[in-house]
This record gives structure tokens, C-alpha cells and sequence, in this order.
């Protein structure tokens, strides 16, 4: 004992330096997708303490509720702990342990058939991981099209929308200027991806005297510490948005020489009505779009430097078409009185007076009070600027604005507002995160047609189609993807649907499959829209007896609801025992400041018979002989995942890790592959980061500095102005199919959507829900919300996350709750068009008065997650997701004639999953229904040798 | 010694200042306290039912959230709470076998589990519900303000803080010595006007708390809506631009 | 505050205990009492063993029974440790009380009146442990303490009056007055206490407790666990008050209407001197069920924080 004698003799010693740790261990938190870097103290073999590490970029020392809690997870009693096969009906839960030589031989066997007849039918889907650019890559070189993760359902409406419009997003591709904002405006935010930075972010801006804007139907949270609330009706923040353009506009407080200079404002687009180039750039001889300039008065190069283009005005051009700019269009479009703040007040349920004050104070802010460095920088034409001028109004948005049906369009009006304030990766502003700014769109368009048996894709599955000739439909039109991505059902799907796939395999449309194969999604629970009807599918049966999705393998590393519903279950470690990276070439966690990325290590033993579900892919890989997989002899070529980490290379120079790279590891970024590389990552504390010199770090977008670094560390293709694109041609070009031109067309069904919806400006449309419903029949708004401490489904496996939250309750405004005579812990019904769910109900006073929300993914099946099977989880816990549907109400009209068709619960440019579109009524349960939330599942068996979970425990007794 | 003792010359005064203007409710700082203290100078933090219906444990520090006000014009706050180290505080004198004491040298009221008999009383007697009874371990546990980090020489100097602080993504806490005039948390209280819970208690608490601000002024004033007309395109006809 | 039953017999076996040795060691001074052996020591023996059990019992509610003994150090401050000092110095005077009863039947008069102070004070100690607990206002108030007092008076007059009845009917019925006395008295305080706790309410509030008053209306909307902790399973006991009113009359009636009722009808010479024993087990009774509300009945500052009243 280290005591030392207190200076009052009465007190005992204590020991005031008790030792921490026997070793201490550098790596990434994997309790939520922000990526934390964490220190991970161990103490006689047992975890000691998890710390946030002070010198990671993302998080600088400090640890969220979740990522404290990692003790909990690693120790869960619901972890997996041996290869299941199913041996009861599907569903049941009953399996019998095997060895992993058998599983994989298993899995070898199931998909090498579907490889050697037709690869398309395995559907190989993933969660919220963060190895999409391995397990993308894995599904490319078995040939299936059918891969994506699960941003679909999460926010590809936010992804979509800025890389179409800036070539960069809000989500995880941008941030704040935290340190230099003066007003930061926060539209459907509960906790984000990015959510320690986002919490200091706040707090900084807060003692900095800034002011903070929270648009949310709820106030808690972050909403909570706002400046101001404005509990806006959802789904309508478009109009929200769309009216402070309108007073922009009209009271002129715009920055139109960052229009011209980052947009596309002057760009010219050609007016003939009806024709296959209406609306479409016009274009000189190279192709390049032009502007009309004032001084020549004629069309010229529109990027041309020192151009003063016409911004108004409808011009002829020398071929004879006539032609308008962006700019005009754009004015005269939200110029309109549907955007007076006074005539969408009403239905945001925000005052007009409101929106009027706050476009002046975004304005008061961007044009009174620039943010001024002090530091010279170059732009891509050459000029150089003594100093940047910033627009300090931040804006940061997320799944409030982009789980609705008219979501994509939100999210570039959001854009088109920063880009009037020039708002964007100024000081102060919103900024691109690393490896953001990319061209628009960044990448190349999906591969998925023609699977071909034995045969990798050409590409990748997910892409970016520019236009319709990019979507993946077989000659006939049919879509050639199983979740119907990038099919006229949702064209720019750059995500794809994963809440379409299960449904789709199970209805053979457009096709029957043979293997599902899912890596932690917990699709027969909170990650489906429908996770009743997802259960039903799973287990239904043909005629003969099979089952309609006749293979389903799962990796899970826990006990979850969807392990029961797998044939063959792989299972996965924990966070801290495997190898892992947080890859440039996927989410990576660099910031504004540059690139970065970084790395797990095991920090404990393994002690199962579990492993990394990517060396498990490696593994198959090789038994597959898939290319890429087998050196030519056939042997593997890589050994594990931490192998191919460091010598995969995607393009020469380019793999999984950026930072020391090349033989010597002196290269960043591009360079050969160095097989000391992981070491020197576990040195660095298991993250690499590049620092931008200051000059590179604003105005990215049009940096010459900036941008020729990027391109030399393999960040963009060339180093190219990126211009913001106010209108969107991409769109366009799809719209134009829908009015008859081209060879790729919408089916009759969707061509009056498609035109509609491919607006190439943005536009509000009331959520399609809402306007399929009556009205009355279902008055109130259902969202969900994101528990700060709790992450999906995970945290009620964990003893100390559980206790903050164990049931969670439907909160209602106090007022509508009072009409409706409910009082607090009162048990209801709540009733959507497709299902009825009970529940208890709370009441409050910061909610939006038609809205009711609860927080997501506490309610749990029985028996799951090796809780007790009358736990609060399941027994007052419940899952809003019960009551929402992934599909539309079938429209009438095409009920008759298309065989009732079913349209995605979706926005129909993205395929986003339109969560927050749910509209439901509440009444009170008969007397004698209270008790229990309903609907009610049966209680899930624990798998073999899985022990109940421990009653008392005392997790760091002293021994 | 249950007596409280009188302060040392020079004795600092340690404690927390929570910042209810940033605190977002994360309970982040409940977890990271609870993950500290479950292998700390306490060890264990016994949870109870721990996989089962009602789980309960120990913890040192619990999250509220509160609303006040009505309608639009209400605010939520966060309001994390751990032991307050009171000055006069009625859990030290009331306990029996001076197991509950209060620091001469720094003020930290600590309980000696060598010597706790797990009456009870002193939970009774604070007034703020900071004690936790582990019923398993039988004795009385508590906030320890971290004794084992802030003067821990195997822990780097920078993180010698309570684990609550050192955590908290939104700096909403704050550590130090409220003897010291010039240090950080007294300023924070001068500037920002921390208060006591519940004063009319007497107990003292060293811990304060700072009040969410008044929401700031709107940045500029509200223009005066449109009179009917459309504002015209043309005023943008000649605006000579440079690209 | 939740009623745990090892203190609500502690408070009501060893109160009823240390009430007859006061009247055992005032009244052997005053000559009042049979002197046969016997009963000497039969009620030296039954009061010891009242409160003898009744501390016994309230090792139960320790967390750690086997360090008891630590109790005794704190005299300085702690009204708990105080008891205990009290409690086991009793034993001396009582001890000595019973080995003179084998003696000589008077019982040197100093020893008899030092048992009877510091069984007094025992009882008084036990009272400021909850009266000296500032966030429960239904135990920090000058009600409690005379009330224990009266009740450890009370019933250990009756009990001990039981006992006499066997030995001496007339010096039973002196016991009887005395205890009838007593009853009143405490039945009195015991309305006043209600009295005061109905019609007053606790310094704090949800607003001082939280400090957010000024932002108006305070209501508890998400309390940190979605389950009972070890604060409300233990501080947040609460009681309706419809049930708490039943109680009550039932408290009155067993505690003090009936057994006074018996107790008059002894004086008045109506009922049998051996139904003093019934009365007393309803006295006995009916103060166990007194001290049950007076635990349920009380509320602790930290539910404040709940969002509840205190
Ligand atoms: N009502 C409603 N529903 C929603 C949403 C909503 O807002 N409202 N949000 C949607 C969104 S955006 C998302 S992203 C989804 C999330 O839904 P899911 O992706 O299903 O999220 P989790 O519940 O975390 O499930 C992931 C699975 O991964 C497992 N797992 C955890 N760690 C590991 C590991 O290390 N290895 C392996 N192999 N498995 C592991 C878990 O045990 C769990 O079964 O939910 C969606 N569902
Ligand atoms: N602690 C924790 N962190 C997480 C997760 C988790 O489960 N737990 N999940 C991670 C994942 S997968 C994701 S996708 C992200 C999601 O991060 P967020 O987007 O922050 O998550 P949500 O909870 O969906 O938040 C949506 C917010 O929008 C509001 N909202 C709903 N409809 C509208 C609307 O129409 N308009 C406006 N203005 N607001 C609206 C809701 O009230 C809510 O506050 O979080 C990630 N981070
Ligand atoms: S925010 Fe929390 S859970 Fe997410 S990575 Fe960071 S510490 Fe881990
Ligand atoms: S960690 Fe900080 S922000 Fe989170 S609840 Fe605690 S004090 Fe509040
Ligand atoms: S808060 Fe309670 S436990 Fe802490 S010192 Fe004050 S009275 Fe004692
Ligand atoms: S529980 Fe322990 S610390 Fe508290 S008063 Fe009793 S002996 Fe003292
Ligand atoms: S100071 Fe330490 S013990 Fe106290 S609340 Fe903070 S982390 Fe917990
Ligand atoms: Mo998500």
C-alpha cells in the first residue's frame, strides 16, 4: 500500500495511488459509429477502465455514456460463443453447436452453388460496420450485386442530397466550424454519428456567446440547450427551409459573388419545353457549361476566371436555344408566394414572424459580421486571396430532416441555403470533413448487371448514377438488384434499400435468391420497418414445403432477436479482441483540420470459440478461390483480415489505410503497401491523422493548395474546382426520361413521379404517408429519437446502460394529452394505418403539439439479448417499428391495373426509408389491457451453453 | 471522526461546478464515474437484478432531466447529481462509527468501508440523496470526488481529475479548489452565478451549480413582411459579379 | 422512508422495555411495587429482554451486524452512537438493580434512579435520531421526541402493570393510572404530530432543490434510471392517504383506545386485573403499527428530486 498518514490522524489512510493498470492499450470505441479513440487500462487480466484518449482527433479524451460502458459489452452474458446450426424450425431458436470447420465448409457449400449458377441470388447485407469497403469489395468479387449496408434506412437522404449538391454532406462528411461559428442552426439532430464532437462543438459555440438554433419537434438534448427551439411539425422542414430562401431573396441577403464563384448560379440552362434538352446545361463545343457574359455579351466558358456573368435573364444562344441561369430560375422559383414565411407558417407550425427573424439573423451574422482570418490562400484559378472571409452560420442536419419521404429534397434546399449565405467551408461556416469536398457526383456509378456464375463484377455494387443510363434495370426494365436500388424506384439509391430486401426475397420480386447473408443488422427487430412481417417472412414456406428465403446466414456477436432466424450462425468478437479499420476508403474519421484514419487491435484475449467476422470473410473468400482472395496456385492470399489491411491494394497506392504507406512508411496517403504498417498504427495510438496547413483548410472546394494535396493523396481523381450545384442536372436528366426521352425510361406507373420528384430545384411535397392517410383518422405524428446513452439495440445486453433505461414510454404534448384525458403512465393503444402497438404514455411540454415520439430500439423480444423473459425491456419496453410499414398504402388506382404494386415506405429519389413519416392515433386501453406492451412475442430460447445471465453483479470486487 | 473537523491552515476545499447551460443529459459522466469507481477505492458498485425486471445498482452520480415552465416558452435542463462534499454536512456528524468522515486537508467527505456498519443513517441525513447503500457489500458508498485519480501519481498529471469531469463531451463539469480564489471553478461561480441546492438545508454544499442562461437576444431585428407585390428579378439584372 | 420491520420492533420492544424500568427503578425507590423475588425478577427480566431484542433486531438492519460495536465511538456527534452508549450503560444500572432485587427487595435507591434516568435517555436518544434528520421534516420536528418519550412511558407502564397485576393488584392499579396517564399524554402528542405534519410541508421544494424555480413550473421529466434505485426503494416509500388515515384510527384504537379503555375499567375496579395483559399486547400492538407510519408516513428531501413532493 501506497497510504500515506492524512494530516488529521483521525482519518484512516487511504491509498491515494492505487496503481491503474498492469497495461494500458490504444483503440477505437466501437459502442457507436462515431469512432472514438479510447485507452483501454487492464488490471490483472480483467478490463480496468476505458478511457477516452486525450490525443485522438475525434473525441480528445473524452468518452460518451456508451463507449464508458464497454466493460459491460466485452463481458455480456449474451455473447455468442460457438458456430450454430439450426436444427428446429426457423424462428424457434433451436440450434446445436458446431465446429467452425464445419460451418465455413457449410457456408463454403451454400455459396459456392449460388456462385456457380447464379451469384445474384446471395444477398449480402451488412450493418452499421465499418468495413463497408472490404465487405462491398467481397460481395464485387463473389459477382452480386445485391450489397449494401444500412444506409438506406439511416441517411442516405443526407448523403445523396449534399454529394449531389456540394460534394460533401452534413452526417459524417462535414461539421461546424465549432471554433469560429457565430450562429449554428440544427435541423432533426438527437445524437448523431459524430456525437462527442458534436457535444463539445455545442458547448463551445455556447461559451463562445454564440447563438444556437434547434429545429426539432422535440426539446431535449441538444434541443435542451439550444438558444432557441423551434418545434417545427415534422416532415415540414423543407417549407422551414424554402421560406427562409424566400427572405433571403427578397429582402436581398444573398452572396451572389460566391454564387458565381463556388455555383453553378450563372451556369445556363436551356429552355425548350418538351424537347430531350430542355433543362440540361448548356454547353460549349468541349462540353464544358457556359454563362453569359455581361461584358461581351455572349456565351463564354462559365468557370472562367474574373467572368462577370448575367444571373438574370433569359438569353438566345448562338445555336438559337434559348437559355436562363440557374440563378434566375432559382429566384424566381422560391420567390413565389407559396414560400412567404406567412403562407407555410401554418402548416410547419412555426410563426411567419419567426421565420422572418431568423433569415435576418443568418443574415445579420453572414453580412454584418464576416469572420475574418487573416491568412492567404490560393484558388483554383490562381487568384490569391490575403485573407478568408467566412460567413459564420453553420448549419448541421440530420435524420429529422432525411427519414422522410420528401427528405432529399430537404436536404439540398438546406444546401441551397448555405450556398445563398455563402455558408460553406468559409470561416465559420459549415465545413467538408476529409476526405470531402469529392466531385459531383464522387464516384462511379453502380456495377449490377448481368451477374455472371463464376464471375466477379466489374465494379462496385453501390455507385452514383449521373443519370438514367445508369440504373441497374435488365432489359426489360426489370430491376436487377433485389432491394430494387437504382431502379425507377429509387434511382439515386446510393445506399440501396436494405428495408425492401427481405420483403422483396420473399415475394420473388424481382427475383427468388438462395442465400441471405446478413452481418450485423438485427433485421427481426428495430432495424426493419415491419419487424412482425419481417419474422413472418423469414419462416414462411412454399408449397413445398421450403422455406421462401431458403438460406439465411447471420453474423452476430450477440444473443440478438435475429439469431433465432438464421440457418448458420458465424459468430463475431467483441470490439476489443480484433483487428479492424476504420478505412479512408469508407466512413474514416478525419475532420475538417484533414485526413485521418485509424485502426482496432485486440486489447484482450479471446476466450470463445468466435471469430472476427472479417477474417471469417477472408477465410470464405479463399475457399471460394474469389479473386482477389487466391494468389494464382489458388493458396490464399491473405492470412486475416489484418493481413489484407495491409497489403490490400484497392488501386495501386491505395488501401484500407492511409497513413504509412510505402516500404519505409513514409508515404501518406498513396503509396506501396508497408507490412509494418499496422505497427506503426498501434505506436500512434491506432490512428493516423494528417494535419492541413492552415492555407489548405477553407474553401476546399476551390483551394488550389488544398485540392492538389488531395489528389496527391488519392483523395479526389484531379484537382478540380468542385462546383456546387444549386440545380441539380443530374436530376434533370432523369426527369427528362419521365417526359419520353432516352432510351431508358420509367415504367408508365412511376412516370408521372419521376418527373415530379426529379425536380433539378428543390421542392416540398407533403411526406407520402400523410397524403395517402385520412387525415383525421390518424392525427398525430410518431417519431423516434436516438437515447444518448444507448445505441440501438446493443445497450440492454449491458448492466449499467440498461439501468438508465430498461422501458421507454410515448411522449405526448401535456395539452393534446390532456384533451385526449390521459394522464402520465396511462396505458394506450397507438394505431397506425398498418398495425396497433401498446404502450404507457408520458406527457410534456417540449413537443411539438400534434407530435408523440419515444426513444428507439429499448423495447426487446423476450428471451433476447439473455435477458430475463420478463425483463422491462419486453414487458413495458416497446418498438415503435410495429407500427410502421415498409411499404405505401396501395394507391387505388394502381391496385386494379398493376397487380397491387407495392411502393417502398421511401423517399423517391434516394429510397431512404421514410421512418419519421408515420402517422398514428392514440386512445386509451379498455380497463383490464394495462400491464404489458403489446404486440408481445413468444420468449426466445438461449442457444445451447449459453448460461443465464447473473442476477448480482459485482464487476471489480476485490479479490 | 464524525465531528467535521476544522480546516487546515491553507486546506483546500474541492469540489465540482456543473454547468446546467451545456450539460446535454448525456450521462456520460454516470457511466465513466460508475466504470472508475466500480474497481476504484469503493469497488465493487454491486448491481442488482442485473439482467433480470428492475435492475438497480450503485451509482455515484445520476442524471435527471427536468422541465420547467410550460408550453413553447419551457426549457429542459439536464441535472447530473453526485455528493456536494458538503461543508456542514449532516451525513458526517450523524454516523455512528466514524466510518462517514470529512477531509481536514481537502474538505472530501469519504466513507471508510473498513469500518462502516451499513446503519444507514447517514443516507437518511443527506439531504440530497448522494449516498448509495450496497446492500451486498453492506456498507455505505459514495462520490469519493475521485480521491484515488485527482492525487493518483500513476495516473498522468493532466488526468489527475474526477473521471466525471475528465469525460464530459460538453465540459459542462468542472474540478477545484474553492479556497482558491483564482482558480477556475471559483471564477466560474463569481462570473456565472453558481448556487447551492438547497441552502435552507444548511448543509453548505461545496459543489455548485450554474443556471442555464437567459436564451441570448435575436441577432438582429425581424424585417417587416412582404407587402403583398413579389420583389422583382431585375434588381439583379445589372449587378456587375466577378467569378 | 421505507418501514423496515427490524426497527419498528427495535423502536417499539425496546421503548416499552426502558418505560418499565423507569417505573421499575422509580417506583422500587418509592415503595410502590411488590417486593417478591419473583416479580422483581420476573419484570427486570422481561424489560431486559424487550430491549434486549429490540437492539438485537436493529443489528439486523446493519449492513455489517458483526461490527456493531463500532456504534459506540461517536457519542460527540452521533445521536446513534449516543443510543448505543446509552443502551449498553443501562445494563449496568439494571443488572445491579437485579442483583440487589436478589438481595434485598429496596434496591439501593441510586441505582434504581440511574437506571431509570438512562433508560430515559436511551429512549430520548433514539428519538433525536430521527428528530436531529433535517430532510425528513415528519421526524425533524418537537413532536417526536416528547412522543417517544411518552410512548416508551406508556408502554412500559402497561406492560409492567401486566405484570404486577400477578403480584399486587392494588400497586397494578397505581400502574394502571400512571399508564392511563401516559396514554393520554402520548395519544395527545401523537394527534398534535399528525396535526403538525398534515398542516405543514417541507422547507424545500422541487424548485430549491433543483434551483430552477425562477424558470418556472419544475416537473421531474426523465428521472436518471427507468427503474427504482436504491433512493426511492428506501427514501420514496410512500403511502396514500386514504390507507394512512385507516391506519391511523387503527394506531389510536389499539394503541390507546382500547388498552386505556381496559386500563379504566381496572381502576374502576370493573374488569380483572389480568386483562392488563391484553391491553398491554394491544398497546404493544398498536405502537408497532404507530411506528410503521411513522416511518411510511415520513418523506425524505431526495424525492424532490423525482420530481415528488417532500
Ligand atoms: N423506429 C425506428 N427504427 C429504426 C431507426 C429509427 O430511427 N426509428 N433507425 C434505423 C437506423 S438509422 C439504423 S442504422 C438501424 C440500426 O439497426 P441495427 O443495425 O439493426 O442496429 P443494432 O440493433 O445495433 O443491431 C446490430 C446488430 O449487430 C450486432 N453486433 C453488435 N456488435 C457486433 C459485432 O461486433 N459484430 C457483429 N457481427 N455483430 C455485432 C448486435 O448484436 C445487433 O444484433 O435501425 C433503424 N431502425
Ligand atoms: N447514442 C446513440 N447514438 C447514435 C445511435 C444510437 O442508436 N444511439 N445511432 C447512430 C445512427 S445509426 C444514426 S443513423 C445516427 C442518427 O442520428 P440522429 O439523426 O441524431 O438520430 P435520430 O434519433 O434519428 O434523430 C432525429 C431527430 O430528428 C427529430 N425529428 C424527427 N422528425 C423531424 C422533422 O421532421 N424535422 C426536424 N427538424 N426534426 C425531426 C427527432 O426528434 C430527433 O431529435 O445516430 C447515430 N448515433
Ligand atoms: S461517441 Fe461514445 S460510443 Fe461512440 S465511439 Fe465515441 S465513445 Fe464510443
Ligand atoms: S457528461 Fe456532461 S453533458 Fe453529459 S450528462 Fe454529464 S454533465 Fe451532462
Ligand atoms: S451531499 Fe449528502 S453525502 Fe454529500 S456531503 Fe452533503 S450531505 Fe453528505
Ligand atoms: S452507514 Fe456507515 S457511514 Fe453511514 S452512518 Fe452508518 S456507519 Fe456511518
Ligand atoms: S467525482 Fe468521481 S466519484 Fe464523484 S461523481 Fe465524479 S466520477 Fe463519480
Ligand atoms: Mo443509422
Amino acid at each position: 500500500m501506497n497510504s500515506i498518514t492524512p494530516p488529521n490522524p483521525a482519518e484512516p489512510a487511504i491509498n491515494l495511488s492505487p496503481a491503474v493498470a498492469d497495461d494500458v492499450k490504444f483503440t477505437t470505441c466501437y459502442m457507436c459509429a462515431c469512432r472514438c479513440g479510447i485507452k483501454v487500462h487492464l488490471k490483472d487480466g480483467q478490463i480496468r477502465y476505458i478511457q477516452g484518449n486525450p490525443n485522438h482527433p475525434v473525441n480528445k479524451g473524452v468518452l460518451c455514456g456508451k463507449g464508458s460502458a464497454g466493460i459491460m459489452q466485452h463481458y455480456s452474458p449474451a455473447r455468442l460463443t460457438k458456430p450454430l446450426l439450426r436444427v428446429g424450425e426457423r424462428g424457434a431458436g433451436e440450434f446445436k453447436e458446431i465446429e467452425w470447420d464445419e460451418a465455413l465448409a457449410l457456408a463454403t457449400a451454400w455459396l459456392g452453388t449460388v456462385r456457380a449458377t447464379d451469384p445474384k441470388k446471395l444477398a449480402f447485407f451488412t450493418g452499421r460496420d465499418q468495413s463497408q469497403s472490404f465487405t462491398g469489395w467481397w460481395a464485387k468479387q463473389f459477382g452480386t450485386p445485391n450489397f449494401a449496408a444500412h444506409g438506406g434506412f439511416c441517411s442516405v437522404n443526407m448523403a445523396v442530397g449534399g454529394l449531389y449538391s456540394i460534394g460533401g454532406s452534413f452526417w459524417e462528411f462535414g461539421e461546424p466550424d465549432w471554433e469560429h461559428a457565430k450562429y449554428f442552426l440544427m435541423l432533426g439532430v438527437a445524437e448523431d454519428h459524430d456525437s462527442n464532437p458534436i457535444k463539445a462543438g455545442i458547448a463551445g459555440l455556447k461559451q463562445r456567446g454564440a447563438k444556437f438554433v434547434s429545429v426539432n419537434p422535440v426539446k431535449t438534448g441538444y434541443s435542451a440547450v439550444a438558444d432557441e427551439w423551434i418545434g417545427i411539425r415534422p416532415g415540414t422542414d423543407g417549407l422551414f427551409v424554402l421560406a427562409l430562401v424566400h427572405e433571403l431573396l427578397r429582402t436581398d441577403k444573398i452572396d451572389l459573388d460566391y454564387l458565381v464563384r463556388y455555383a453553378n448560379a450563372h451556369w445556363l440552362v436551356i429552355r425548350n419545353p418538351g424537347a430531350a434538352d430542355d433543362g440540361l446545361f448548356a454547353r460549349d463545343e468541349a462540353g464544358k457549361p457556359i454563362a453569359w457574359d455581361r461584358a461581351t455579351n455572349a456565351p463564354a466558358d462559365a468557370a472562367t476566371a474574373g467572368l462577370n456573368p448575367a444571373v438574370i435573364g433569359e438569353v438566345t444562344l448562338p445555336d438559337g436555344r434559348r437559355a436562363i441561369p440557374v440563378f434566375h430560375l432559382m429566384a424566381e422559383r422560391y420567390l413565389a408566394p407559396e414560400y412567404a414565411p406567412a403562407a407555410v407558417a401554418d402548416r410547419c407550425g412555426v410563426s411567419a414572424e419567426t421565420i422572418r427573424r431568423i433569415a435576418a439573423e443568418m443574415a445579420e451574422i453572414a453580412f454584418n459580421q464576416p469572420l475574418v482570418l487573416q491568412q492567404p490562400w490560393t484558388d483554383t484559378a490562381g487568384r490569391r486571396h490575403e485573407t478568408m472571409v467566412g460567413r459564420p452560420v453553420a448549419i448541421h442536419a440530420m435524420r429529422g430532416i432525411s427519414a422522410h419521404s420528401n427528405g432529399f429534397h430537404t436536404c439540398r434546399a438546406l444546401h441551397v441555403l448555405q450556398m445563398l449565405l455563402g455558408a460553406i467551408d468559409t470561416p465559420g461556416s459549415w465545413r467538408y470533413k476529409s476526405p470531402y469536398p469529392r466531385p459531383i457526383p464522387p464516384g462511379p456509378p453502380p456495377v449490377g448487371k448481368n451477374a455472371t456464375p463464376n464471375k466477379e463484377m466489374p465494379g462496385m455494387a453501390l455507385g452514383f448514377p449521373q443519370g438514367p443510363e445508369h440504373l441497374l434495370l435488365d432489359d426489360d426494365g426489370t430491376p436487377c438488384r433485389i432491394d430494387k436500388a437504382f431502379s425507377w424506384e429509387a434511382p439515386i439509391s446510393a445506399h440501396g434499400l436494405m428495408h425492401t430486401v427481405i420483403a422483396n426475397a420473399h415475394a420473388g420480386d424481382p427475383y427468388k435468391i438462395d442465400v441471405l447473408f446478413m452481418f450485423m443488422a438485427n433485421m427481426a427487430w428495430n432495424s426493419s420497418m415491419n419487424p412482425g412481417d419481417a419474422m413472418r417472412q423469414l419462416t414462411d414456406k412454399d408449397e413445398d414445403g421450403e422455406y421462401k428465403i431458403p438460406k439465411v446466414i447471420y453474423s452476430d456477436a450477440f444473443f440478438s432477436e435475429t439469431v433465432p432466424y438464421a440457418d448458420l450462425i458465424l459468430p463475431d468478437t467483441t470490439y476489443l479482441e480484433r483487428w479492424d479499420a476504420i478505412s479512408v476508403l469508407d466512413r474514416p474519421i478525419g475532420s475538417s483540420h484533414g485526413p485521418a484514419d485509424a485502426i482496432r487491435q485486440p486489447v484482450v484475449p479471446l476466450d470463445r470459440d468466435v471469430r472476427p467476422f472479417q477474417d471469417v470473410l477472408i477465410d470464405l473468400g479463399a475457399r471460394l478461390s474469389l479473386p482477389g482472395f487466391v494468389n494464382e496456385g489458388g493458396a490464399a492470399k491473405f492470412t486475416s483480415y489484418a493481413d489484407y489491411l495491409a497489403n490490400h491494394e484497392r488501386t495501386p497506392g491505395v488501401g484500407p489505410l492511409a497513413g504509412w504507406r510505402g516500404p519505409d512508411g513514409t508515404s501518406h496517403g498513396k503509396g506501396a503497401a508497408n507490412p509494418d504498417q499496422l505497427k506503426r498504427y498501434v505506436e500512434n495510438e491506432c490512428f493516423w491523422q494528417f494535419k492541413l496547413p492552415p492555407e489548405q483548410t477553407y474553401f476546399k472546394h476551390a483551394n488550389k493548395a488544398y485540392l492538389d494535396t488531395a489528389h496527391a493523396m488519392g483523395m479526389v481523381g484531379a484537382a478540380n474546382q468542385i462546383v456546387f450545384q444549386l440545380y441539380s442536372e443530374h436530376l434533370q436528366k432523369f426527369r427528362l426520361a419521365a417526359q419520353g426521352h432516352g432510351p431508358v425510361q420509367p415504367p408508365e406507373r412511376l412516370r408521372a413521379r419521376i418527373e415530379t420528384y426529379f425536380d433539378p430545384l428543390p421542392i416540398w411535397y407533403v411526406p407520402f404517408e400523410q397524403a395517402a392517410i385520412e387525415q383525421a383518422a390518424y392525427p398525430l405524428h410518431a417519431i423516434t429519437q436516438r437515447p444518448m446513452p444507448m445505441y440501438h439495440a446493443w445497450g440492454s445486453q449491458n448492466a449499467w446502460l440498461r439501468q438508465i433505461y430498461t422501458r421507454n414510454h410515448l411522449y405526448m404534448n401535456r395539452r393534446m394529452g390532456t384533451a385526449l384525458g390521459l394522464v402520465d403512465d396511462d396505458w394506450v393503444w397507438v394505431t397506425s394505418r398498418t398495425g396497433r402497438l401498446k404502450c404507457q404514455i408520458r406527457l410534456m411540454e417540449g413537443v411539438n403539439h400534434d407530435t408523440v415520439w419515444t426513444w428507439n430500439a429499448i423495447g426487446k423480444r423476450s428471451g433476447a439479448w439473455n435477458l430475463d423473459a420478463h425483463a422491462n425491456e419486453s414487458e413495458q419496453g416497446f418498438l415503435l417499428n410495429h407500427v410502421i410499414s415498409e411499404w405505401l398504402p396501395a394507391q387505388k388506382e394502381q391496385a386494379q391495373d398493376q397487380g397491387g404494386h407495392r411502393t417502398a415506405n421511401a423517399d423517391p429519389v434516394t429510397g431512404q426509408a421514410a421512418w419519421y413519416d408515420l402517422r398514428i392515433r392514440v386512445e386509451k386501453v379498455a380497463h383490464g389491457e394495462e400491464g404489458q406492451t403489446a404486440p408481445h412475442f413468444s420468449t426466445l430460447p438461449r442457444p445451447p451453453h449459453m448460461k443465464p445471465a447473473a442476477r448480482t453483479l459485482r464487476y471489480g470486487e476485490k479479490t | 471522526m464524525t465531528s467535521l473537523p476544522t480546516p487546515l491552515p491553507g486546506a483546500k476545499k474541492l469540489g465540482l461546478v456543473i454547468d446546467l447551460d451545456t450539460c446535454v443529459g448525456c450521462h456520460a459522466c454516470a457511466v465513466n464515474c460508475k466504470e472508475w469507481n466500480a474497481s476504484g477505492h469503493s469497488a465493487p458498485l454491486t448491481d442488482s437484478n442485473a439482467y433480470q425486471a428492475d435492475p438497480f445498482g450503485v451509482w455515484f452520480n445520476r442524471v435527471h432531466t427536468y422541465e420547467a415552465g410550460e408550453g413553447q416558452g419551457s426549457r429542459t435542463v439536464h441535472f447530473p447529481r453526485s455528493c456536494l462534499h458538503c461543508e456542514t454536512p449532516a451525513c458526517v456528524t450523524v454516523c455512528p462509527t466514524g466510518a462517514s468522515y470529512k477531509r481536514a486537508e481537502d474538505g472530501i467527505v469519504l466513507v471508510d468501508p473498513e469500518t462502516c456498519i451499513g446503519c444507514q443513517l447517514c443516507a437518511w441525513a443527506c439531504a440530497y440523496g448522494a449516498r448509495e447503500f450496497d446492500a451486498d457489500d453492506g456498507v455505505m458508498k459514495k462520490c469519493t470526488l475521485c480521491i484515488d485519480r485527482i492525487y493518483n501519481e500513476n495516473l498522468p498529471e493532466p488526468e489527475r481529475v474526477p473521471a466525471c469531469v475528465s469525460t464530459c463531451p460538453a465540459s459542462a463539469r468542472h474540478f477545484g479548489d474553492f479556497n482558491d480564489p483564482a482558480s477556475a471553478v471559483s471564477r466560474l461561480v463569481l462570473e456565472r452565478g453558481g448556487y447551492d441546492l438547497m441552502s435552507e438545508m444548511g448543509y453548505q454544499p461545496t459543489n455548485k451549480y450554474l443556471p442555464p442562461r437567459k436564451p441570448a437576444a435575436p441577432a438582429a431585428a425581424t424585417p417587416p413582411a412582404e407587402t403583398g407585390a413579389t420583389s422583382s428579378l431585375l434588381r439583379w439584372l445589372d449587378r456587375a459579379l466577378s467569378r | 422512508m421505507k418501514p423496515a420491520g427490524s426497527i419498528v420492533f427495535f423502536t417499539t420492544a425496546s421503548g416499552a422495555g426502558y418505560g418499565m424500568l423507569f417505573w421499575l427503578g422509580l417506583l422500587s425507590t418509592t415503595h410502590t411495587l411488590p417486593t417478591a423475588l419473583w416479580y422483581g425478577l420476573t419484570a427486570l427480566i422481561i424489560a431486559g429482554a424487550l430491549v434486549t431484542a429490540g437492539l438485537l433486531s436493529s443489528t439486523a438492519h446493519l449492513g455489517n451486524p458483526q461490527r456493531a460495536w463500532r456504534a459506540l465511538s461517536q457519542w460527540r456527534s452521533s445521536w446513534l452512537s449516543r443510543e448505543g452508549i446509552a443502551a449498553l450503560l443501562t445494563y449496568i444500572p439494571a443488572c445491579l438493580l437485579a442483583l440487589s432485587w436478589l438481595i434485598d427487595p429496596h434496591p439501593a435507591p441510586l441505582t434504581a434512579l440511574l437506571a431509570a434516568a438512562l433508560a430515559i435517555a436511551t429512549v430520548y436518544c433514539t428519538a433525536m435520531i430521527y428528530a436531529s434528520l433535517k430532510p425528513i421534516r415528519q421526524w425533524n420536528n418537537t413532536w417526536v421526541a416528547p412522543f417517544y418519550l411518552l410512548a416508551a412511558l406508556f408502554t412500559g407502564a402497561i406492560c409492567l402493570a401486566a405484570i404486577t397485576g400477578f403480584a399486587n393488584p392494588a400497586a397494578a392499579a397505581t400502574l394502571s393510572e400512571f399508564a392511563m396517564l401516559t396514554g393520554l399524554a402520548a395519544a395527545l402528542v401523537k394527534l398534535l404530530y399528525w396535526r403538525h405534519i398534515d398542516t405543514t410541508t417541507s422547507a424545500s421544494t422541487v424548485a430549491s432543490a433543483t434551483g430552477l424555480g425562477h424558470l418556472g413550473t419544475v416537473r421531474s421529466f426523465e428521472a436518471p434510471h427507468s427503474e427504482e434505485n436504491y433512493l426511492l426503494k428506501e427514501m420514496g416509500f410512500r403511502i396514500a392517504r386514504k390507507h394512512a388515515a385507516k391506519l391511523r384510527a387503527y394506531a389510536l384504537l389499539f394503541a390507546f383506545a382500547f388498552p386505556i379503555a381496559i386500563l379504566f375499567g381496572v381502576v374502576a375496579g370493573v374488569v380483572p386485573v389480568t386483562l392488563i395483559l391484553i391491553a398491554a399486547l394491544c398497546a404493544l400492538l398498536g405502537m408497532a403499527l404507530e411506528r410503521w407510519l411513522f416511518f411510511a408516513e415520513a418523506t425524505h428531501t431526495v424525492v424532490l428530486f423525482y420530481g415528488r413532493q417532500a
